[in-house]
């Protein structure tokens, strides 16, 4: 690795302070298992690493406040893995979040961190889209909420300002009936990179929600309020016109993991299997 | 010029204090500085699991961890894993079952296998599969880890 020096600052005060120092020659590193790995190819400049696990304003683990779950930038995924009630209000960001890498990265890997580093085949994002998740920006002059699909703008490229870092993740618990889905595609079982990745919901009046990701440069999002595809009833052909539509909004490229045609074919097909399981845990009263 | 920074670690029991390049991960350490050559340098990107150690109690891989992010912890390598001149119940397992080929990985594989049964002590061979899953073997000789692990979660009581 290229000689960096490091930072541990003990408060977010002292924080801002070392990033408008530094401004972007300085990197952020929580878990650090993407930092970490860019630093030793080289594929990511830094002359300062701000480690902000010594903060103390930060709460460790999962907090519930006023009907959020909030995730601070330092608690990594295998420990919100741990909390029931996160288990049970977000069944399909759980699913999405243990195949992010192995035990040992999920024990580093943060769920901030992984928004934050912005990739377009990031798992965790499409459920987090659909269950409505806030990004929690940070900087000297206060604090501001970006939806998540707005705070990704493409790859590697988020919402943040000089100066800003992501302090938290917040997720509503849902206020009504909501069955969610998460599917994955990979060339093997286990740690790889998604070759494409959606999630979905159904609410009690119907409405349904895709998030599309790895078909674009940044999420695709798509609602359909006809009703069609909350109906399991309705007309197979009905149903795939429906998510043929919503799916007509990605742009999947050709790369290593698949062809463009692969993965629209899979987008169907792994979209009908969410919705079976979204509808199913509707049904079931689990979110 | 960045500076060595101070470190205190407490690694297989023992107090070490030590100072530290900022960009030296926590596995270069444990190697070149301090002579613990177990934990293994395979692919140094995370993704092979040969460096796995455990790190507060967690498992972790050592190549994606900078020393000085570590101190004030305690760390156990697999030098440390059982007292010395003994072997942990794992260990036994994979000579008893042959689970050892070329035997790069294995550091790693015990390390994982020791975090697994630590959390479930009777996995089923899916979580067995899922608990090793960021441990490669290049020689394929996963059928028989799978087996000595399986064999130390049967003799301990359900």
């Amino acid at each position: 690795m290229k000689p960096f020096s490091y930072q541990r600052p003990g408060s977010l005060a002292q924080t801002f302070d070392l990033l408008s120092e530094y401004g972007s020659s300085a990197r952020i590193l929580a878990g650090g298992t993407d930092l970490i790995v860019g630093l030793r190819q080289q594929t990511v400049d830094a002359s300062v690493l701000v480690d902000i696990k010594g903060i103390g304003e930060f709460l460790p683990g999962v907090a519930l406040v006023d009907g959020h779950f909030v995730i601070g930038a330092t608690t990594d995924i295998s420990r919100i893995c741990e909390y029931e009630k996160f288990r049970a209000t977000f069944p399909a960001l759980v699913e999405a979040m243990e195949t992010v890498g192995s035990v040992q990265i999920r024990n580093r890997a943060t769920l901030v961190g992984n928004v934050c580093n912005a990739s377009p085949a990031a798992d965790t994002v499409p459920p987090l889209a659909i269950y409505g998740a806030m990004v929690n920006v940070g900087g000297r002059d206060g604090t501001r909420l970006v939806p998540v699909q707005e705070f990704i703008q493409g790859p590697r490229q988020t919402a943040l300002r000089p100066g800003e870092f992501v302090l938290s993740i917040q997720l509503p618990v849902p206020n009504a009936p909501l069955g969610v889905g998460f599917a994955r595609l990979t060339r093997r079982r286990g740690v790889d990179l998604a070759t494409v990745n959606l999630s979905c919901s159904i609410d009690s009046v119907g409405t349904v929600r895709f998030a599309f990701g790895a078909v674009g440069p940044r999420l695709v999002l798509g609602v359909d309020r006809s009703g069609v595809l909350a109906d399991s009833g309705a007309p197979a052909g009905d149903r795939d016109a429906a998510l043929a539509n919503l799916i007509a909004g990605t742009s999947p490229r050709t790369d290593i993991r698949g062809t463009r045609d692969y993965r629209s074919a899979m987008l169907l097909v792994l979209g009908r299997r969410i919705l079976a399981e979204a509808a199913s845990r509707l049904g079931s009263g689990q979110p | 010029m960045t500076d060595a920074l101070p470190v205190v670690l407490n690694i297989n029991g023992l107090k070490y204090e030590f100072e530290v390049l900022p960009y030296r991960s926590l596995l270069d350490v444990l190697r070149d500085e301090l002579g613990l050559t177990g934990t293994k340098e395979c692919c140094a990107v995370g993704e092979c699991g040969a460096c796995t150690v455990h790190f507060d109690g967690r498992s972790i891989n050592a190549c994606l961890m900078l020393a000085i992010e570590a101190d004030g912890g305690s760390v156990t390598t697999i030098e440390g894993i059982a007292a010395p001149g003994e072997m942990t119940r794992v260990q036994d397992a994979f000579l008893e079952h042959g689970a050892v080929q070329c035997g790069f990985c294995i550091p790693g594989m015990v390390m994982s296998a020791e975090y697994l049964l630590a959390r479930n002590p009777h996995p089923t061979e899916q979580e067995t599969r899922e608990g090793l899953s960021g441990n490669l073997c290049r020689c394929g000789g996963y059928n028989r880890m799978l087996k000595a692990i399986s064999s130390v979660s049967e003799e301990s009581t359900p």
